[in-house]
């Protein structure tokens, strides 16, 4: 047979880990606990799901130690649907990665809703073949994690709690501090690399392209189609969801919704009408009634 | 990237928009999605039509999947918009830790060889008598095709600093005018 190819078949390439994100943009990513959830976020249209144990409203009401999935419940899940398959490791775990990456998910989610197993340092995501995305509040701890390897950054919010408020503060941070870089003339990037605590380059490149060189989603706290719009026209290039769905009356309903909405943020007559009718949205708990210890976006630095 | 090339590029969403353009990208991204959101908000029914009238169209990875007659492994109910006489199985080659990156020899676009970018890519499965294939990989498997004014790949020229395809496509564009 000719041979067609021309140069050996590279994995794993940040090129091949940051392009999976890319494909997801202008989409929404659903949290979902059983096969049978999975199923539904992909009729409703999710671009990928997030494999986990509880959602982050329910570790949140039942406390104790959040970890990994139980891996029958991730092949479950696998199986159920054509979709990507994301799944969270806790902070610094790096062997639930190892797992997880045997497994075969999608992509990796670094996550501050489970409970960090290292509080000094996340995992070196150069070291695996499969992409991990990661919370950020802020520039410095977004551009942290790329430089550990993160090909995909989802601004934190305050999971578990139906509250955008920090959601929207996490994404206007985010992307304030980079417009703000983008004035910044050379000489001035030393001081801002050294007071985002990242690497100059990382810092002079975003500096010169205005971006991330990853996808920024948003997350923690989207309740509603209008909350996914909110975070669009804030600038996010798409939405992670996670008790909002299945906490609510009508997940299937509510999903395909909020995918919508997404789709069309910037259309205010379609969005009228795909929130009508959703029935009740997720109780929710006000971010400020919050105790600081009980605050998940803390957590990481 | 097609505006480096003299092109105006606007997204499309809906069937007014359609009307504007003189050829369609249909990007990466997650095709069962992209099928039912075509269909809620009525681009899928124009679009089909404007394909059948000779618009020029360009699908990468989802959008090869969308140009098919017969997708595999899709999700339940998913359908595509046709057009050029293939089998395209979804998701072929694996999980997103089996997306790959290859140079191959594409003799259409010429030398050197193109760098593909194949991220939880479909393939071709069945080549109808009115297609050709552009691109093979070694065990033979179809991953770029042609048909009339519609182009096809698996893979994400996008992604690269090549840019042999687009402009092959867009050359398409300027002679369908």
């Amino acid at each position: 047979m000719a041979t067609t190819e021309k140069s050996s078949t590279e994995l794993g390439t940040s090129r091949v880990k940051r392009g999976l994100a890319e494909m997801l943009k202008g989409g929404v990513i659903m949290d979902v606990v059983t096969a049978d959830q999975a199923k539904i976020a992909e009729d409703a249209g999710a671009v990928a799901v997030m494999a986990l144990e509880r959602v982050p409203a329910d570790i949140r009401s039942q406390g104790g130690v959040a970890r990994m999935s139980d891996p029958d419940l991730i092949d479950g899940i696998i199986e159920a649907v054509s979709i990507p398959v994301m799944a969270k490791a806790r902070i610094g775990h790096f062997v639930e990665a190892q797992i997880l990456e045997a497994l075969k998910v999608d992509y990796i989610d670094e996550s501050e809703v489970l409970s960090p197993a290292d509080y000094s340092n996340h995992i070196d995501k150069w070291n695996f073949t499969v992409p991990f995305v990661c919370g950020a509040t802020n520039l410095g701890e977004a551009l942290r994690r790329i430089t550990e390897g993160a090909a995909m950054i989802r601004s934190k919010g305050e999971a578990g709690t139906g509250d955008v408020s920090e959601a929207t503060k996490h994404i206007r941070t985010i992307l304030g501090e980079i417009n703000a870089l983008t004035s910044k003339t050379k000489d001035e990037l030393y001081v801002a690399a050294k007071e985002l605590q990242a690497p100059y380059e990382l810092v002079a490149e975003v500096a010169e392209t205005g971006k991330l060189p990853v996808v920024l989603f948003t997350a923690g706290g989207v309740a509603t189609p209008a909350d996914a719009a909110l975070m669009m026209q804030l600038g996010a290039d798409g939405v992670f969801v996670g008790s909002g769905i299945f906490k609510s009356g009508n997940p299937a309903e509510r999903a395909a919704a909020i995918v919508k909405a997404t789709s069309f943020y910037d259309d205010p007559a379609v969005l009228a009408d795909v929130s009508r009718g959703l029935g009740e949205a997720m109780v929710g708990i006000n971010v400020s009634d919050l105790p600081a210890p009980h605050r998940l976006s803390e957590r990481g630095w | 990237m097609l505006r480096g090339f003299g092109a105006d590029a606007v997204p499309v969403r809906r069937e007014r928009e359609l009307a504007e353009i003189d050829g369609l990208v249909i990007p990466g991204g997650e095709s069962s999605v992209m099928d039912k959101l075509s269909k809620t908000f009525g681009l899928r029914d124009a679009l089909r039509k404007a394909i059948a009238d000779g618009l020029p169209v360009y699908g990468t990875c989802a959008g090869l999947i969308l140009l098919s007659t017969k997708i595999l492994d899709g999700i339940e109910g998913q359908e595509s918009f046709g057009g050029i006489d293939i089998d395209v199985r979804r998701n072929a080659f694996g999980s997103q830790t089996d997306s790959f990156e290859v140079d191959l020899d594409v003799p259409a676009i010429g030398d050197p060889p193109l760098h593909a970018v194949f991220i939880r890519a479909p393939v071709v499965e069945r080549v109808g008598p009115e297609v050709s294939a552009l691109a093979t990989l070694n065990d033979g498997r179809v991953v770029a095709v042609e048909q009339g004014n519609l182009l096809g790949t698996s893979f994400h020229p996008e992604m690269t600093e090549d840019h042999r395809f687009h402009e092959y496509f867009l050359e398409r564009v300027r002679a369908n005018r």
